[in-house]
Protein backbone atom coordinates (compact mmCIF):
# COMPACT_ATOMS: atom_id res chain seq x y z
CA UNK A 1 0.00 0.00 0.00
CA UNK A 2 1.01 3.69 -0.87
CA UNK A 3 1.16 6.82 1.79
CA UNK A 4 -2.26 7.63 0.48
CA UNK A 5 -3.99 4.42 0.76
CA UNK A 6 -2.48 3.63 4.28
CA UNK A 7 -3.68 7.26 5.48
CA UNK A 8 -7.25 5.89 4.30
CA UNK A 9 -7.05 2.81 5.84
CA UNK A 10 -6.21 4.47 8.92
CA UNK A 11 -9.00 6.57 8.41
CA UNK A 12 -11.61 4.28 8.05
CA UNK A 13 -10.58 3.08 11.50
CA UNK A 14 -10.54 6.05 13.44
CA UNK A 15 -14.37 6.16 12.02
CA UNK A 16 -15.40 3.34 12.75
CA UNK A 17 -14.12 3.21 16.31
CA UNK A 18 -11.48 0.77 15.76
CA UNK A 19 -8.54 1.23 17.90
CA UNK A 20 -5.06 1.96 16.25
CA UNK A 21 -2.59 -0.13 18.22
CA UNK A 22 0.80 0.47 18.34
CA UNK A 23 2.36 -1.75 15.31
CA UNK A 24 -0.57 -0.36 13.23
CA UNK A 25 0.42 2.64 10.35
CA UNK A 26 -0.33 5.69 12.12
CA UNK A 27 0.09 9.40 10.04
CA UNK A 28 3.74 10.82 11.79
CA UNK A 29 1.44 13.64 13.39
CA UNK A 30 -1.06 11.35 15.24
CA UNK A 31 2.15 9.63 16.62
CA UNK A 32 3.66 13.31 17.82
CA UNK A 33 0.20 14.16 18.78
CA UNK A 34 -0.21 11.06 21.02
CA UNK A 35 3.36 11.56 22.43
CA UNK A 36 2.83 15.11 23.65
CA UNK A 37 -0.67 14.32 25.54
CA UNK A 38 0.24 11.19 26.83
CA UNK A 39 3.70 12.24 28.11
CA UNK A 40 2.39 15.95 29.27
CA UNK A 41 -0.58 13.22 31.33
CA UNK A 42 2.36 11.00 32.70
CA UNK A 43 4.80 14.10 33.27
CA UNK A 44 1.34 15.43 35.15
CA UNK A 45 1.01 12.75 37.61
CA UNK A 46 4.62 12.43 38.72
CA UNK A 47 4.86 16.09 39.05
CA UNK A 48 1.27 15.68 40.85
CA UNK A 49 3.36 14.17 43.67
CA UNK A 50 4.63 16.92 44.87
CA UNK A 51 1.86 19.16 46.42
CA UNK A 52 0.15 16.54 47.88
CA UNK A 53 3.49 14.53 48.95
CA UNK A 54 3.68 18.03 50.99
CA UNK A 55 0.98 16.86 53.15
CA UNK A 56 2.28 13.51 54.22
CA UNK A 57 4.51 14.22 56.96
CA UNK A 58 1.34 16.62 58.70
CA UNK A 59 -1.72 14.64 58.11
CA UNK A 60 -3.63 15.53 61.07
CA UNK A 61 -4.38 11.39 61.61
CA UNK A 62 -3.12 7.99 60.94
CA UNK A 63 -5.97 7.06 58.79
CA UNK A 64 -5.54 10.28 56.69
CA UNK A 65 -1.83 9.52 56.48
CA UNK A 66 -2.32 6.21 54.82
CA UNK A 67 -4.95 7.46 52.54
CA UNK A 68 -2.52 10.13 51.75
CA UNK A 69 0.38 7.57 51.33
CA UNK A 70 -2.07 5.43 49.22
CA UNK A 71 -3.01 8.41 46.54
CA UNK A 72 0.03 9.66 45.98
CA UNK A 73 1.25 5.97 45.41
CA UNK A 74 -1.55 5.45 42.94
CA UNK A 75 -0.27 8.75 41.29
CA UNK A 76 2.91 7.13 41.12
CA UNK A 77 1.52 4.10 38.96
CA UNK A 78 -0.97 6.25 37.01
CA UNK A 79 2.83 7.71 35.65
CA UNK A 80 4.45 4.51 35.29
CA UNK A 81 1.11 2.63 33.04
CA UNK A 82 1.53 6.10 30.89
CA UNK A 83 4.91 6.52 30.33
CA UNK A 84 5.00 2.62 29.34
CA UNK A 85 1.70 3.35 26.76
CA UNK A 86 3.86 6.16 25.65
CA UNK A 87 6.96 4.38 24.83
CA UNK A 88 4.62 2.03 22.76
CA UNK A 89 4.61 4.81 20.30
CA UNK A 90 9.01 4.44 20.38
CA UNK A 91 10.41 6.75 22.55
CA UNK A 92 11.81 5.62 25.72
CA UNK A 93 11.15 6.85 29.26
CA UNK A 94 14.32 8.27 29.72
CA UNK A 95 14.33 10.83 27.21
CA UNK A 96 10.75 11.50 28.11
CA UNK A 97 12.08 12.68 31.40
CA UNK A 98 14.73 14.56 29.73
CA UNK A 99 11.92 17.08 27.96
CA UNK A 100 10.47 17.43 31.18
CA UNK A 101 13.62 18.66 32.84
CA UNK A 102 14.39 21.11 30.06
CA UNK A 103 11.07 22.30 29.83
CA UNK A 104 10.01 20.81 26.73
CA UNK A 105 7.69 18.83 27.58
CA UNK A 106 4.92 20.36 29.82
CA UNK A 107 2.88 19.14 32.50
CA UNK A 108 -0.62 20.55 33.94
CA UNK A 109 -0.18 23.81 35.50
CA UNK A 110 -2.63 22.99 38.31
CA UNK A 111 0.29 21.40 40.13
CA UNK A 112 2.95 24.80 39.86
CA UNK A 113 -0.50 26.18 42.59
CA UNK A 114 1.14 25.62 46.32
CA UNK A 115 -0.37 23.24 49.08
CA UNK A 116 -1.14 25.95 52.20
CA UNK A 117 -3.51 24.04 54.48
CA UNK A 118 -4.62 20.60 54.88
CA UNK A 119 -7.49 21.66 53.51
CA UNK A 120 -6.28 21.49 49.97
CA UNK A 121 -5.27 18.30 50.22
CA UNK A 122 -9.29 18.10 49.99
CA UNK A 123 -9.68 20.44 47.43
CA UNK A 124 -6.89 18.46 44.92
CA UNK A 125 -9.47 15.67 45.32
CA UNK A 126 -12.22 17.14 44.61
CA UNK A 127 -11.92 19.77 42.46
CA UNK A 128 -8.33 18.99 40.55
CA UNK A 129 -8.90 15.13 40.36
CA UNK A 130 -12.70 16.46 39.87
CA UNK A 131 -11.52 17.89 36.80
CA UNK A 132 -9.09 15.16 35.84
CA UNK A 133 -11.68 12.56 35.79
CA UNK A 134 -14.14 14.69 33.30
CA UNK A 135 -11.20 15.04 31.39
CA UNK A 136 -10.27 11.35 31.51
CA UNK A 137 -13.25 9.57 31.20
CA UNK A 138 -14.09 10.11 27.56
CA UNK A 139 -10.07 8.84 27.08
CA UNK A 140 -11.20 5.36 28.43
CA UNK A 141 -12.36 5.78 24.66
CA UNK A 142 -9.54 7.04 22.82
CA UNK A 143 -8.40 5.90 19.42
CA UNK A 144 -4.79 4.77 20.41
CA UNK A 145 -5.34 1.57 21.94
CA UNK A 146 -2.67 1.15 25.04
CA UNK A 147 -3.68 4.98 26.21
CA UNK A 148 -7.33 4.19 26.72
CA UNK A 149 -6.53 0.59 28.03
CA UNK A 150 -4.22 3.11 30.57
CA UNK A 151 -6.77 5.78 30.65
CA UNK A 152 -9.06 2.67 32.55
CA UNK A 153 -7.05 2.12 35.03
CA UNK A 154 -6.17 5.50 35.97
CA UNK A 155 -9.84 6.62 35.94
CA UNK A 156 -10.93 3.81 38.31
CA UNK A 157 -8.61 5.19 41.29
CA UNK A 158 -9.36 8.83 39.93
CA UNK A 159 -12.34 8.61 41.05
CA UNK A 160 -11.91 7.19 44.20
CA UNK A 161 -9.39 9.84 45.29
CA UNK A 162 -12.32 12.61 44.04
CA UNK A 163 -14.40 10.96 46.46
CA UNK A 164 -12.07 11.00 49.41
CA UNK A 165 -11.36 14.92 48.85
CA UNK A 166 -14.91 15.53 48.98
CA UNK A 167 -14.87 13.11 51.87
CA UNK A 168 -11.76 15.79 53.76
CA UNK A 169 -13.60 18.81 52.71
CA UNK A 170 -17.49 17.07 54.11
CA UNK A 171 -15.50 16.26 57.39
CA UNK A 172 -13.57 20.16 57.54
CA UNK A 173 -17.18 21.91 56.75
CA UNK A 174 -18.82 20.19 59.35
CA UNK A 175 -16.01 21.16 62.15
CA UNK A 176 -15.13 24.04 63.91
CA UNK A 177 -15.21 27.22 62.22
CA UNK A 178 -11.32 27.42 61.83
CA UNK A 179 -11.85 24.61 59.93
CA UNK A 180 -15.01 25.85 57.68
CA UNK A 181 -12.23 28.84 56.96
CA UNK A 182 -9.97 26.64 55.61
CA UNK A 183 -12.01 24.71 53.16
CA UNK A 184 -13.48 28.07 51.88
CA UNK A 185 -9.57 29.62 51.36
CA UNK A 186 -8.88 26.30 49.71
CA UNK A 187 -11.68 26.85 47.44
CA UNK A 188 -11.05 30.27 46.79
CA UNK A 189 -7.95 29.17 45.89
CA UNK A 190 -8.07 26.28 43.93
CA UNK A 191 -11.72 27.21 42.14
CA UNK A 192 -9.98 28.97 39.25
CA UNK A 193 -6.78 27.13 38.47
CA UNK A 194 -9.21 23.75 38.51
CA UNK A 195 -11.46 25.10 35.77
CA UNK A 196 -7.74 26.39 34.21
CA UNK A 197 -7.20 22.21 33.51
CA UNK A 198 -9.12 22.43 30.80
CA UNK A 199 -7.19 23.85 28.78
CA UNK A 200 -7.80 27.21 26.70
CA UNK A 201 -11.33 28.12 25.61
CA UNK A 202 -11.96 26.50 22.18
CA UNK A 203 -11.11 29.32 19.82
CA UNK A 204 -8.01 29.36 21.33
CA UNK A 205 -7.01 26.12 21.22
CA UNK A 206 -4.91 25.00 18.74
CA UNK A 207 -4.97 21.32 18.95
CA UNK A 208 -8.62 20.92 19.36
CA UNK A 209 -9.79 20.18 15.61
CA UNK A 210 -7.42 17.66 14.59
CA UNK A 211 -7.44 15.48 17.72
CA UNK A 212 -11.47 15.52 17.53
CA UNK A 213 -11.09 14.06 13.93
CA UNK A 214 -8.62 11.36 15.32
CA UNK A 215 -10.74 10.51 18.16
CA UNK A 216 -7.79 11.07 20.21
CA UNK A 217 -10.24 14.29 22.04
CA UNK A 218 -13.75 13.62 21.98
CA UNK A 219 -15.18 16.58 23.90
CA UNK A 220 -14.10 20.19 23.31
CA UNK A 221 -11.96 22.12 26.22
CA UNK A 222 -15.08 24.39 26.60
CA UNK A 223 -18.07 21.43 26.88
CA UNK A 224 -15.81 19.50 29.29
CA UNK A 225 -15.11 22.85 31.59
CA UNK A 226 -19.04 23.52 31.16
CA UNK A 227 -19.59 19.76 32.54
CA UNK A 228 -17.20 20.58 35.29
CA UNK A 229 -18.99 23.19 36.60
CA UNK A 230 -22.24 21.70 36.19
CA UNK A 231 -21.19 19.03 38.46
CA UNK A 232 -19.49 20.90 41.16
CA UNK A 233 -21.68 23.75 41.65
CA UNK A 234 -24.53 21.45 43.42
CA UNK A 235 -21.78 20.09 45.78
CA UNK A 236 -20.24 23.09 47.06
CA UNK A 237 -23.99 23.70 47.95
CA UNK A 238 -23.56 20.65 49.74
CA UNK A 239 -20.68 21.49 51.50
CA UNK A 240 -21.89 24.78 52.34
CA UNK A 241 -18.76 26.71 50.83
CA UNK A 242 -19.10 29.48 48.10
CA UNK A 243 -17.40 29.39 44.77
CA UNK A 244 -15.71 32.42 44.93
CA UNK A 245 -17.41 33.73 41.37
CA UNK A 246 -20.45 36.23 41.58
CA UNK A 247 -21.11 35.58 37.76
CA UNK A 248 -21.52 31.67 38.56
CA UNK A 249 -25.51 31.12 38.32
CA UNK A 250 -28.15 29.01 36.45
CA UNK A 251 -29.15 29.55 33.07
CA UNK A 252 -32.89 28.30 33.05
CA UNK A 253 -32.53 28.41 29.01
CA UNK A 254 -29.11 26.82 28.52
CA UNK A 255 -29.61 24.22 30.95
CA UNK A 256 -26.27 24.92 32.19
CA UNK A 257 -24.38 27.34 34.63
CA UNK A 258 -23.20 31.10 33.42
CA UNK A 259 -20.03 31.40 34.80
CA UNK A 260 -17.19 34.10 34.99
CA UNK A 261 -14.71 34.88 32.29
CA UNK A 262 -11.41 32.65 33.01
CA UNK A 263 -7.73 35.25 33.83
CA UNK A 264 -6.09 33.64 30.66
CA UNK A 265 -3.40 36.06 31.61
CA UNK A 266 -2.84 34.52 35.03
CA UNK A 267 -2.59 30.90 32.70
CA UNK A 268 -1.03 31.83 30.26
CA UNK A 269 1.86 32.77 32.86
CA UNK A 270 1.82 30.12 34.66
CA UNK A 271 2.40 27.67 31.37
CA UNK A 272 4.84 30.21 30.61
CA UNK A 273 6.48 28.94 34.14
CA UNK A 274 5.55 31.96 36.44
CA UNK A 275 3.13 30.35 38.56
CA UNK A 276 3.85 30.33 42.21
CA UNK A 277 5.71 26.79 42.16
CA UNK A 278 7.33 25.56 38.45
CA UNK A 279 10.71 26.54 39.50
CA UNK A 280 10.45 24.30 42.64
CA UNK A 281 8.20 21.82 40.75
CA UNK A 282 10.87 21.30 38.11
CA UNK A 283 13.94 21.73 40.29
CA UNK A 284 12.57 18.90 42.87
CA UNK A 285 12.17 16.71 39.74
CA UNK A 286 15.28 17.05 38.47
CA UNK A 287 17.13 17.11 42.04
CA UNK A 288 15.11 13.68 42.68
CA UNK A 289 16.60 12.23 39.39
CA UNK A 290 20.08 13.71 39.04
CA UNK A 291 20.73 12.45 42.64
CA UNK A 292 19.49 8.92 41.83
CA UNK A 293 21.64 8.82 38.94
CA UNK A 294 24.15 6.70 40.75
CA UNK A 295 21.18 4.02 41.89
CA UNK A 296 20.44 3.42 38.67
CA UNK A 297 24.17 3.09 37.75
CA UNK A 298 24.82 0.66 40.53
CA UNK A 299 21.57 -1.12 39.42
CA UNK A 300 22.44 -1.74 36.10
CA UNK A 301 25.58 -2.59 36.64
CA UNK A 302 24.91 -4.99 39.23
CA UNK A 303 22.42 -6.71 36.91
CA UNK A 304 25.05 -6.95 34.37
CA UNK A 305 27.63 -8.69 37.25
CA UNK A 306 24.50 -10.96 37.94
CA UNK A 307 24.28 -12.43 34.35
CA UNK A 308 27.81 -12.75 33.49
CA UNK A 309 28.04 -14.53 36.82
CA UNK A 310 24.99 -17.03 35.74
CA UNK A 311 26.35 -17.66 32.00
CA UNK A 312 29.77 -18.57 33.51
CA UNK B 1 -3.68 -1.21 83.44
CA UNK B 2 -0.92 -3.77 82.33
CA UNK B 3 1.54 -1.32 82.55
CA UNK B 4 4.50 -3.46 80.77
CA UNK B 5 1.90 -4.62 78.12
CA UNK B 6 1.27 -1.25 77.04
CA UNK B 7 4.91 -0.15 76.42
CA UNK B 8 5.37 -3.65 74.59
CA UNK B 9 2.99 -2.46 72.48
CA UNK B 10 3.58 0.87 72.23
CA UNK B 11 7.39 -0.04 71.67
CA UNK B 12 6.40 -1.52 68.16
CA UNK B 13 4.00 0.70 67.27
CA UNK B 14 6.57 3.73 68.08
CA UNK B 15 9.29 2.21 65.90
CA UNK B 16 6.62 1.78 62.72
CA UNK B 17 4.98 5.03 62.98
CA UNK B 18 8.27 7.02 62.71
CA UNK B 19 10.37 4.52 60.05
CA UNK B 20 6.86 5.06 58.34
CA UNK B 21 6.95 8.66 58.97
CA UNK B 22 10.61 8.63 57.85
CA UNK B 23 10.10 6.71 54.47
CA UNK B 24 7.35 9.21 53.13
CA UNK B 25 9.51 11.76 53.53
CA UNK B 26 10.99 10.01 50.12
CA UNK B 27 7.56 10.15 48.08
CA UNK B 28 7.59 11.78 44.89
CA UNK B 29 11.50 12.42 45.06
CA UNK B 30 12.61 8.69 44.72
CA UNK B 31 15.73 7.62 42.20
CA UNK B 32 13.59 6.08 39.97
CA UNK B 33 9.51 5.64 39.89
CA UNK B 34 9.34 2.15 41.05
CA UNK B 35 11.68 2.86 44.28
CA UNK B 36 9.44 5.72 44.71
CA UNK B 37 6.49 3.53 44.67
CA UNK B 38 8.09 0.86 46.51
CA UNK B 39 9.12 2.94 49.54
CA UNK B 40 5.74 4.78 49.84
CA UNK B 41 3.94 1.10 49.66
CA UNK B 42 6.85 0.16 52.60
CA UNK B 43 5.79 3.30 54.69
CA UNK B 44 2.32 2.36 54.03
CA UNK B 45 2.02 -0.42 55.58
CA UNK B 46 4.44 0.39 58.50
CA UNK B 47 1.72 3.50 59.36
CA UNK B 48 -0.95 0.28 58.99
CA UNK B 49 1.04 -1.94 61.49
CA UNK B 50 1.30 1.29 63.55
CA UNK B 51 -2.27 2.09 63.37
CA UNK B 52 -3.51 -1.84 64.87
CA UNK B 53 -0.60 -1.52 67.79
CA UNK B 54 -1.85 1.59 68.52
CA UNK B 55 -5.86 0.68 68.30
CA UNK B 56 -4.57 -2.27 70.59
CA UNK B 57 -2.40 -0.53 72.98
CA UNK B 58 -5.18 2.14 73.25
CA UNK B 59 -7.75 -0.84 74.60
CA UNK B 60 -5.07 -2.08 76.69
CA UNK B 61 -4.85 0.97 78.45
CA UNK B 62 -8.52 1.69 79.01
CA UNK B 63 -8.78 5.17 79.07
CA UNK B 64 -10.80 5.83 76.32
CA UNK B 65 -8.45 7.03 73.41
CA UNK B 66 -7.68 6.42 70.01
CA UNK B 67 -4.90 5.12 68.16
CA UNK B 68 -4.77 8.99 67.02
CA UNK B 69 -4.66 10.30 70.51
CA UNK B 70 -1.24 8.09 70.92
CA UNK B 71 0.50 9.10 67.87
CA UNK B 72 -0.19 12.43 68.00
CA UNK B 73 -0.66 13.56 71.77
CA UNK B 74 2.48 12.38 73.14
CA UNK B 75 5.58 14.12 73.42
CA UNK B 76 9.28 12.59 72.84
CA UNK B 77 9.81 11.27 76.37
CA UNK B 78 6.68 9.11 75.89
CA UNK B 79 7.55 7.24 72.89
CA UNK B 80 9.22 4.22 72.56
CA UNK B 81 10.82 3.59 69.25
CA UNK B 82 14.65 2.63 69.19
CA UNK B 83 16.64 5.67 67.29
CA UNK B 84 17.73 4.18 64.40
CA UNK B 85 14.52 4.49 63.28
CA UNK B 86 14.22 8.46 63.55
CA UNK B 87 17.70 8.99 62.06
CA UNK B 88 17.51 11.29 58.75
CA UNK B 89 16.83 9.27 55.24
CA UNK B 90 20.09 11.04 53.91
CA UNK B 91 20.99 9.27 50.64
CA UNK B 92 19.50 6.22 49.41
CA UNK B 93 21.92 4.12 50.27
CA UNK B 94 21.44 5.17 54.23
CA UNK B 95 17.90 5.05 53.76
CA UNK B 96 18.26 0.93 52.73
CA UNK B 97 20.78 0.06 55.27
CA UNK B 98 18.01 2.06 58.12
CA UNK B 99 15.98 -0.27 56.47
CA UNK B 100 17.71 -3.30 56.20
CA UNK B 101 18.58 -3.00 59.87
CA UNK B 102 15.11 -2.87 60.99
CA UNK B 103 13.71 -5.10 58.54
CA UNK B 104 16.34 -7.65 59.48
CA UNK B 105 14.38 -7.38 63.41
CA UNK B 106 10.87 -6.60 62.29
CA UNK B 107 10.46 -10.37 60.06
CA UNK B 108 11.99 -12.46 62.41
CA UNK B 109 9.66 -10.41 65.44
CA UNK B 110 6.85 -10.83 63.71
CA UNK B 111 7.59 -14.31 62.84
CA UNK B 112 8.27 -15.14 66.87
CA UNK B 113 5.39 -13.16 67.80
CA UNK B 114 2.65 -15.19 65.76
CA UNK B 115 3.15 -17.51 68.85
CA UNK B 116 1.96 -14.95 71.50
CA UNK B 117 -0.37 -15.98 73.74
CA UNK B 118 -2.23 -12.88 73.10
CA UNK B 119 -4.43 -13.34 70.54
CA UNK B 120 -4.77 -9.96 69.54
CA UNK B 121 -0.87 -9.57 69.16
CA UNK B 122 -0.63 -12.83 67.41
CA UNK B 123 -3.48 -11.58 64.52
CA UNK B 124 -1.35 -8.13 64.08
CA UNK B 125 1.90 -10.65 63.45
CA UNK B 126 -0.06 -12.58 61.20
CA UNK B 127 -0.81 -10.07 58.93
CA UNK B 128 2.49 -7.94 59.42
CA UNK B 129 4.89 -10.88 59.42
CA UNK B 130 3.71 -11.51 55.18
CA UNK B 131 4.90 -7.62 54.73
CA UNK B 132 7.94 -8.40 56.56
CA UNK B 133 8.93 -10.56 54.75
CA UNK B 134 8.84 -8.60 52.03
CA UNK B 135 10.30 -5.64 53.03
CA UNK B 136 12.69 -7.40 54.38
CA UNK B 137 13.27 -9.11 50.86
CA UNK B 138 13.66 -5.55 49.10
CA UNK B 139 16.46 -3.70 51.69
CA UNK B 140 18.37 -6.74 51.15
CA UNK B 141 18.39 -6.81 47.25
CA UNK B 142 18.74 -3.25 47.73
CA UNK B 143 22.37 -4.00 49.79
CA UNK B 144 23.32 -6.45 47.68
CA UNK B 145 22.58 -3.82 44.18
CA UNK B 146 24.49 -0.99 45.92
CA UNK B 147 27.05 -2.99 48.25
CA UNK B 148 28.05 -4.97 45.05
CA UNK B 149 27.08 -2.63 42.51
CA UNK B 150 29.30 0.38 41.09
CA UNK B 151 32.55 1.99 43.25
CA UNK B 152 30.21 5.17 44.27
CA UNK B 153 27.65 2.84 45.48
CA UNK B 154 29.74 0.45 47.31
CA UNK B 155 31.17 3.46 48.98
CA UNK B 156 27.91 4.61 49.96
CA UNK B 157 26.56 1.85 51.25
CA UNK B 158 29.43 1.30 53.25
CA UNK B 159 29.70 4.61 54.96
CA UNK B 160 25.80 3.99 55.73
CA UNK B 161 26.79 1.15 57.21
CA UNK B 162 29.90 3.17 59.44
CA UNK B 163 27.25 5.43 60.28
CA UNK B 164 24.61 3.65 61.35
CA UNK B 165 26.27 0.40 62.94
CA UNK B 166 26.27 2.08 66.68
CA UNK B 167 22.55 2.44 66.22
CA UNK B 168 21.76 -1.81 64.88
CA UNK B 169 21.46 -3.43 68.35
CA UNK B 170 19.15 -0.99 70.43
CA UNK B 171 15.83 -2.68 68.98
CA UNK B 172 17.47 -6.60 70.26
CA UNK B 173 18.38 -5.45 73.49
CA UNK B 174 15.66 -6.05 76.11
CA UNK B 175 13.88 -3.34 77.85
CA UNK B 176 11.70 -3.94 81.39
CA UNK B 177 8.43 -4.60 78.93
CA UNK B 178 10.50 -6.93 76.72
CA UNK B 179 11.85 -9.23 79.83
CA UNK B 180 8.20 -8.75 80.87
CA UNK B 181 6.31 -10.35 77.42
CA UNK B 182 9.05 -12.84 77.17
CA UNK B 183 8.39 -13.99 80.17
CA UNK B 184 4.65 -14.28 80.64
CA UNK B 185 4.23 -15.44 76.67
CA UNK B 186 2.92 -12.51 75.13
CA UNK B 187 6.13 -11.29 73.36
CA UNK B 188 9.29 -12.57 71.92
CA UNK B 189 12.09 -14.05 73.42
CA UNK B 190 14.81 -11.23 71.69
CA UNK B 191 18.12 -13.35 72.37
CA UNK B 192 16.91 -15.71 69.84
CA UNK B 193 16.26 -13.19 67.13
CA UNK B 194 19.06 -11.55 67.92
CA UNK B 195 21.41 -14.36 67.24
CA UNK B 196 19.37 -15.00 63.56
CA UNK B 197 19.50 -11.49 62.74
CA UNK B 198 22.87 -11.17 63.32
CA UNK B 199 23.80 -14.24 60.96
CA UNK B 200 21.20 -12.86 58.29
CA UNK B 201 23.02 -9.16 58.56
CA UNK B 202 26.47 -10.90 58.10
CA UNK B 203 25.00 -12.81 55.42
CA UNK B 204 23.73 -9.99 53.23
CA UNK B 205 26.63 -7.89 54.08
CA UNK B 206 29.63 -10.01 52.74
CA UNK B 207 27.41 -11.59 49.85
CA UNK B 208 27.39 -7.60 49.20
CA UNK B 209 31.28 -7.41 49.75
CA UNK B 210 30.92 -4.75 52.57
CA UNK B 211 33.09 -4.66 55.48
CA UNK B 212 31.01 -5.25 59.24
CA UNK B 213 32.14 -2.16 61.02
CA UNK B 214 35.17 -3.02 64.14
CA UNK B 215 32.68 -0.72 66.50
CA UNK B 216 30.86 -2.16 69.16
CA UNK B 217 29.46 0.72 70.67
CA UNK B 218 25.63 0.56 70.78
CA UNK B 219 23.74 3.84 71.44
CA UNK B 220 20.41 3.05 73.18
CA UNK B 221 17.72 4.94 75.24
CA UNK B 222 14.63 5.04 73.15
CA UNK B 223 12.98 2.02 74.48
CA UNK B 224 12.76 4.15 77.79
CA UNK B 225 12.04 7.62 75.66
CA UNK B 226 15.38 8.91 75.96
CA UNK B 227 15.70 10.02 71.90
CA UNK B 228 18.17 11.66 69.66
CA UNK B 229 17.41 15.42 68.28
CA UNK B 230 15.59 14.42 65.17
CA UNK B 231 12.87 13.19 66.84
CA UNK B 232 11.13 16.52 68.27
CA UNK B 233 11.42 17.63 64.74
CA UNK B 234 9.41 14.86 63.49
CA UNK B 235 7.02 15.05 65.86
CA UNK B 236 6.37 19.10 65.13
CA UNK B 237 5.92 17.55 61.58
CA UNK B 238 3.61 14.78 62.59
CA UNK B 239 1.26 16.34 65.08
CA UNK B 240 1.48 20.00 63.61
CA UNK B 241 -2.34 19.82 63.06
CA UNK B 242 -3.64 18.32 66.20
CA UNK B 243 -1.31 20.26 68.45
CA UNK B 244 -2.67 23.60 66.69
CA UNK B 245 -6.39 22.88 66.46
CA UNK B 246 -6.64 20.64 69.49
CA UNK B 247 -9.95 18.34 69.74
CA UNK B 248 -11.16 18.32 66.16
CA UNK B 249 -12.58 16.12 63.61
CA UNK B 250 -10.31 15.43 60.71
Amino acid sequence: MDEKQLEDHFNEKIDQDIRIEPKDWMPDNYRKTLIRQISQHAHSEIVGMLPEANWISRAPTLRRKAAALAKVQDEAGHGLYLYSACETLGIDRDTLLDQLHTGKAKYSSIFNYPTLTWADMGAIGWLVDGAAIMNQVPLCRTSYGPYARAMIRVCKEESFHQRQGFEIMLTLCKGSEEQKKMAQDALNRWWWPALMMFGPSDKDSPHTEQSMRWRIKRFTNDELRQKFVDATKPQADLLGIEIPDPDLKWNEERGHHDFGEINWDEFFNVIKGNGPCNKQRIDARTKAWEDGAWVREAANSYAEKKSKRNAA
Amino acid sequence: MNENLFNYILQQADNCLILGQRLGEWCGHGPVLEQDIAMTNIALDLIGQSRMLYQYAAEVQDEGKSEDDLAYLRDAWDFKNVLLVEQTNGDFAKTILRQFLFDSFNCPFYEKLKDSNDERLAAIAEKSHKEALYHLKWSSDWVLRLGDGTEESHERIQNALEELWSYSEEIVNPSEADDDAKEKGYGVDLDAIKSERTDKIKEVLEEATLAVPEGTYNHSGGKEGKHTEYLGYILADLQFLQRAYPGNEW
